[in-house]
């Protein structure tokens, strides 16, 4: 992989990172709404201080934060805060920083998503090749239809019938939370492990029965392609068996443009995962993002948006350099 | 005596029904999707005609009632008739659904074209904002535009422009592949020879070959606008007083709907939004077997 393509790719990913910040500075501003006045005009409400003191708290958080300064000197000083990872204070929980309150839940977001998406790439792809596989048993290849149908399914919605079904009515799983109330966190004890872990099993069975559909269906298709390849053949007609064709023939090749799937579907599975938390009540980005949706926090809500923008489209990249290791093929001149 | 030559005539030369019956019968999931939306459709028409669209509305009935004979799907904690609900959400999710996956389609099939017709410097800018764009995920940009929005500019209209403002990328690239490989078919060189032109062409000659495409990007336009709308007022984005099955999830969530007992609060609009979202995506499964015939599965 030459130099030239790194700095190409990387200029690239400038790119989407300054769209998306420009987008996610432009858009607010142009909008009639104005979110310091909106979020003091409530605590106003509650807290009862007179509207002359309002404009007065306004006006000087707005010189405090530069806000009264021209669009133009803001939209650099934006920029240039975004280069350094500083993505403004939060309205509601001052002084906690956004990106504080970001590295706070980012654990358990990653935790999350590493499981379900890794689980669900790997059921998804096995199931997706036998079901293409002819000499595969047949009770096997009919086992990947009820995943196909589920596949329209978002996981949120899974993870309502989920909740309905096994935590309401079976009462087999909690109905949300972390961990049980009233329990203090000690990540030494194994009891309070398991109870994370318990706490964990419907969010990440909504997210894995939400997507494996997916992955069924795009593998079952490559794997028709590639069993009328000339390779399979060959290998059929050296008297290979069929568990080594399976593995170093077929499943190998197909699951190659599977991998590039993966990093084309991240942004879904990022975005299925905020909702099922904030569904679930899990302390992740979901629950960030929903706290500052219902207190007018807006910039937690630019600053959560931004963060997973700028996340995805380089884990995107980065998949993308690592093309060239996963398949001997491929390479970038 | 009549009814028999009738018959004898159908069986000679099956009429279009038939024949559209007999291909329902080859693609299953065209059929079954057509069949829920189908029902869906009826369940709306004549909830439209039994019940008082205002009860879907809160404070309109007696709050917290669990299913019964006076209210069949029960009412929430705010007192909307979840019957009423689920017949005018099914209404409004269609009609954003509809605008937005129409406008997407639209403004792609014409960037498509534009991009793919005429090349140059046209093709390399539209295509080079797509593939920006497209690492982006416009869900996230789509919370910013929402919450930007002023609680009260927030209705079922708005809604489906937000979600239209980043539906029509996907269109756009396809289309633009489709024109590409049609513009160098011989049909077309030979309407070019013929003095055809440049409008001609593509109305006449590319247009109507590109039908079943621009059909199969448009269901998938409608339900993409779907699932985003409904991932919005999950979020609690939506327009809150409007009865959209995310947004009667959202609020079944934030009081505790399961822990309160009152299951049947959330259950509703989740499965309702199960059979919407299942149906468009099964008729998206089928139409791009008819579009596109090398998919055909082999089972």
């Amino acid at each position: 992989m030459s130099i030239k393509l790194i700095i190409r790719r990387l200029l690239f990913l400038v790119l989407v990172v300054w769209s998306a910040s420009t987008i996610t500075f432009f858009v607010p501003r142009i909008s009639t709404k104005n979110p310091v006045r909106e979020r003091f005009a409530t605590l106003a409400r509650q807290g009862g201080f007179s509207p002359e003191d309002l404009e007065t708290i306004i006006a000087s958080y707005n010189k405090q934060f530069g806000l009264d300064n021209p669009l133009g000197q803001q939209y650099i000083e934006y920029l240039l805060s975004i280069a350094r990872l500083d993505l403004g204070v939060s309205l509601n929980l001052f002084p906690k920083t956004v990106i504080e309150l970001i590295m706070d839940s980012l654990p358990w977001t990653i935790m999350l998503l590493l499981v379900t998406t890794i689980l669900s790439f790997v059921i998804g792809n096995l199931l997706g090749a036998i079901a293409a596989w002819p000499r595969a048993p047949q009770w096997l290849r009919t086992f990947a239809t009820p995943f196909v149908l589920f596949q329209g399914i978002p996981p949120v919605l899974m993870g309502v019938l989920l909740l309905f079904f096994i935590a309401f009515r079976l009462k087999l799983a909690p109905l949300g939370g972390a961990y049980s109330t009233g329990v203090i966190p000690d990540w030494t004890s194994p009891a309070f492990l398991w109870d994370v872990v318990h706490h964990q099993l419907l969010p990440a069975l909504a997210l894995i029965l939400g997507s494996v559909g997916g992955w069924v269906l795009s593998m079952r298709g490559m794997g028709v392609t590639i069993q009328g390849e000339d390779y399979v053949n060959f290998a059929e007609h050296k008297g290979l068996g069929g568990q080594a064709i399976f593995r170093d023939y077929y499943l190998r090749n197909a699951l190659l443009p599977q991998v590039t799937g993966l990093a084309l579907a991240l942004g879904t599975v990022i975005t299925s995962a905020i909702v099922v938390e904030q569904m679930f009540g899990l302390p992740g980005l979901g629950r960030v993002l929903d706290a500052a949706i219902r207190s007018n926090d807006f910039f937690v809500i630019y600053g959560v948006v931004l963060f997973v923008t700028i996340a995805v489209a380089t884990l995107m990249v980065f998949v993308e350099f690592l093309y060239p290791l996963l398949d001997p093929r491929v390479k970038y001149e | 005596m009549t009814t028999a030559t009738l018959a004898q005539t159908q069986f000679a030369q099956p009429n279009r029904l038939t024949l559209l019956l007999r291909y329902l019968r080859r693609n299953k999931s065209l059929a079954v999707g057509l069949f829920i939306l189908l029902g869906l459709i009826i369940f709306t028409a004549t909830g439209m005609l039994t019940v008082d669209p205002d009860d879907a509305y809160p404070l309109s009935v007696k709050s917290k009632q669990p299913p019964s004979l006076e209210f069949p799907f029960g009412t929430d904690y705010f007192g909307r008739d979840l019957y009423a609900a689920m017949v005018v959400g099914l209404w409004q999710t269609a009609l954003i659904g509809v605008i937005a996956g129409a406008l997407g389609t639209l403004i792609g099939v014409v960037l498509g074209f534009i991009s793919a017709y005429f090349g140059g410097w046209i093709d390399a800018s539209i295509k080079s904002i797509c593939q920006i764009l497209t690492p982006i995920p416009a869900f996230l940009i789509q919370v910013i535009i929402a919450s930007s929005l002023d609680k009260r500019d927030v209705t079922i209209f708005t809604m489906a422009f937000v979600v239209m403002l980043l539906a029509w990328m996907g269109p756009t690239l396809v289309v633009r592949s489709q024109v590409l490989t049609m513009k160098e078919r011989q049909f077309v060189s030979v309407a070019k020879l013929s003095g055809l032109g440049d409008l001609g062409i593509i109305f006449g000659e590319i247009m109507p070959n590109l039908l079943p495409f621009i059909a199969a990007a448009f269901v998938d336009q409608v339900f993409k606008a779907v699932f985003a709308s409904f991932y919005l007022a999950v979020l609690g984005l939506g327009p809150l007083r409007e009865p959209l099955m995310g947004n009667i999830i959202w609020a079944a969530q934030g009081q505790s709907a399961f822990f309160n007992n009152w299951w049947w609060w959330p259950l509703e609009p989740a499965f309702a939004m199960v059979l919407i979202l299942g149906s468009l995506a099964l008729i998206n499964m089928g139409l791009d077997e008819l579009a596109n015939p090398r998919v055909r599965r082999t089972e």
